[in-house]
């Protein structure tokens, strides 16, 4: 039997590229988002002012960036607030953020729950628990459909 | 006050009402229209509308003429029209496109209609008489997927188009020997055929999701979206130059109708049909469905009788 038949090189072809009324997403080439600010969260963390810590880090989401580097900062940083709060302070935390910034904080749940370490589950689950308490199913329906991915 | 009828055990995929909601045709997830009439409190079978190859996407009773439309994933549309004998006939209209149809309109005169397809154009059809059939004029640029849903400005010239691209979009449809030449519009003041007015986007910036129902107000004036990223938008383009969006609580909605200048009605996949009203922003009203219970099945249309009393679908 001839070599070739067997040969599935064929199947990596990407068809869709040479298809001209092919769709692509709208190019966003405005802003390059740089994330929260370092600096500010760290010294509102050690000084244990977790709430603000909270409302800085949800401010300036990356999600405009092509830098995958960071949006995983971004994540790290929000991941370590959120463990750094207690779990009977996470409720009244939740309630202090408006809408948008709801949506935004499903977003790194979501991302938090993909890279589960030792004790980040649970608690991502009691914040999950809050938040889509006051978010409801639209903030998690969000984070699916929204194509400005944290 | 809340009727419930049942159409039988599939999923119903599309339905409209006749001019005094006597008559109503159904499609349940099959190739056939079956058309029912309300006798004595109960909906009885009278008719079946079998012309179509696949799957009915979509059907629209025109009030006054009394003609159907229906479009199929046959890629097909027919218009069926009494005659005397009280049977319905088809005539096919050749729509000159390579994907399903996924949902049809009248014109508020009734003299043309649209198609949106997944061939990411609308076909907007009307009756040369020269030639006794009907022809198709497309809208292409710049849709980039597929068209979801439909709706006519009160002018008969403006349409409102949602599609998968995340976006709404209102053209012109004025064809020369049909229309008369509209007035100038909120939306804008010159329309020449395929003239895109305005474009919108579901939510803000390039967030949003598909757009599942459109709708103009009762003057025109104002264009209510819904997206699957649970979302509810008005453009005003009078008052306000962007579109106001709400991001819900709820589960995506499918389908929206504006109640009267003020109001819309949505319904989705929570299976309750709720009204918001969109004056100073978009504000929660009231579950238009108080039962406790579940009903099984999301909900696809809501659809208005004269009086505001609400007739709805549940499949």
């Amino acid at each position: 039997m001839s070599k070739s038949t067997l040969s599935t090189q064929f199947r990596k072809v990407d068809v869709d590229e040479y298809n001209e009324d092919n769709y692509t997403e709208d190019v966003d080439q405005t802003q390059e988002d740089a994330g929260p600010n370092e600096s500010e969260v760290n010294s509102y963390l050690m000084q244990a002012k977790n709430l603000d810590a909270l409302q800085v880090v949800l401010k300036n989401p990356p999600v405009h960036s092509k830098n995958q580097q960071t949006k995983d900062r971004a994540l790290e940083l929000v991941i370590r607030v959120l463990l750094s709060f207690k779990s009977s302070d996470i409720e009244p935390a939740v309630k202090s953020l408006d809408k948008d910034t709801i949506d935004t904080l499903m977003k790194y749940i979501y991302r938090g729950f993909e890279n589960p370490s030792e004790k980040s589950s649970a608690v991502l689950l009691q914040w999950h628990d809050k938040a889509s308490e006051i978010g409801g199913l639209g903030s998690i329906i969000r984070v699916l459909t929204d194509r400005k991915r944290v | 006050m809340t009727e419930k009828h049942s159409f039988g055990n599939e999923p119903i995929t599309c339905h409209a009402f006749n001019r005094d909601r006597t008559q109503v045709a159904i499609s349940s997830s099959s190739n056939q229209v079956h058309i029912y009439a309300l006798k004595g409190g109960a909906w009885e079978k009278v008719y079946e509308l079998n012309e179509h190859a696949s799957r009915v996407t979509s059907i629209d009773w025109a009030a006054q003429s009394n003609r159907i439309v229906t479009c199929a994933a046959d890629r097909n549309a027919y218009v069926w029209q009494r005659d005397s004998a009280g049977d319905w006939k088809p005539t096919l209209v050749i729509l000159r496109i390579n994907r399903a149809a996924t949902c049809v309109a009248w014109s508020p005169d009734e003299n043309k209609f649209a198609v949106g397809s997944g061939a990411r154009l609308i076909s907007v059809c009307y009756f040369e008489e020269q030639n006794d059939w009907w022809v198709s004029k497309h809208i292409k640029k710049p849709i980039r997927s597929t068209v979801t849903c439909l709706a006519w400005h009160p002018n008969n010239v403006l349409l409102a188009a949602g599609s998968s691209d995340f976006k709404c979009r209102v053209f012109s449809t004025y064809i020369k020997d049909i229309d008369k030449k509209p007035d100038a519009t909120p939306w804008g003041t010159k329309m020449p055929f395929a003239e895109l007015m305005l474009e919108l986007n579901t939510s803000n910036d390039c967030g949003g999701g598909w757009v599942h129902g459109v709708s103009f107000s009762p003057s025109g004036n104002k264009l209510a979206w819904v997206a699957h990223d649970s979302s509810i938008s008005v453009a005003d383009p009078a008052n306000n130059p962007i579109p106001v969006t709400l991001n819900t609580d709820f589960l995506p909605f499918r389908c929206v109708q504006f109640v009267n200048e003020n109001s819309i009605a949505v319904a989705g996949f929570d299976y309750c049909p709720m009204l918001f009203s969109c004056n100073r922003g978009i504000n929660f009203v009231r579950k238009l469905d108080q039962s406790e219970k579940k009903e099984a099945g999301k909900l696809r249309y809501v659809v208005f009788a004269v009086a505001p009393r609400v007739v709805v679908t549940i499949d």
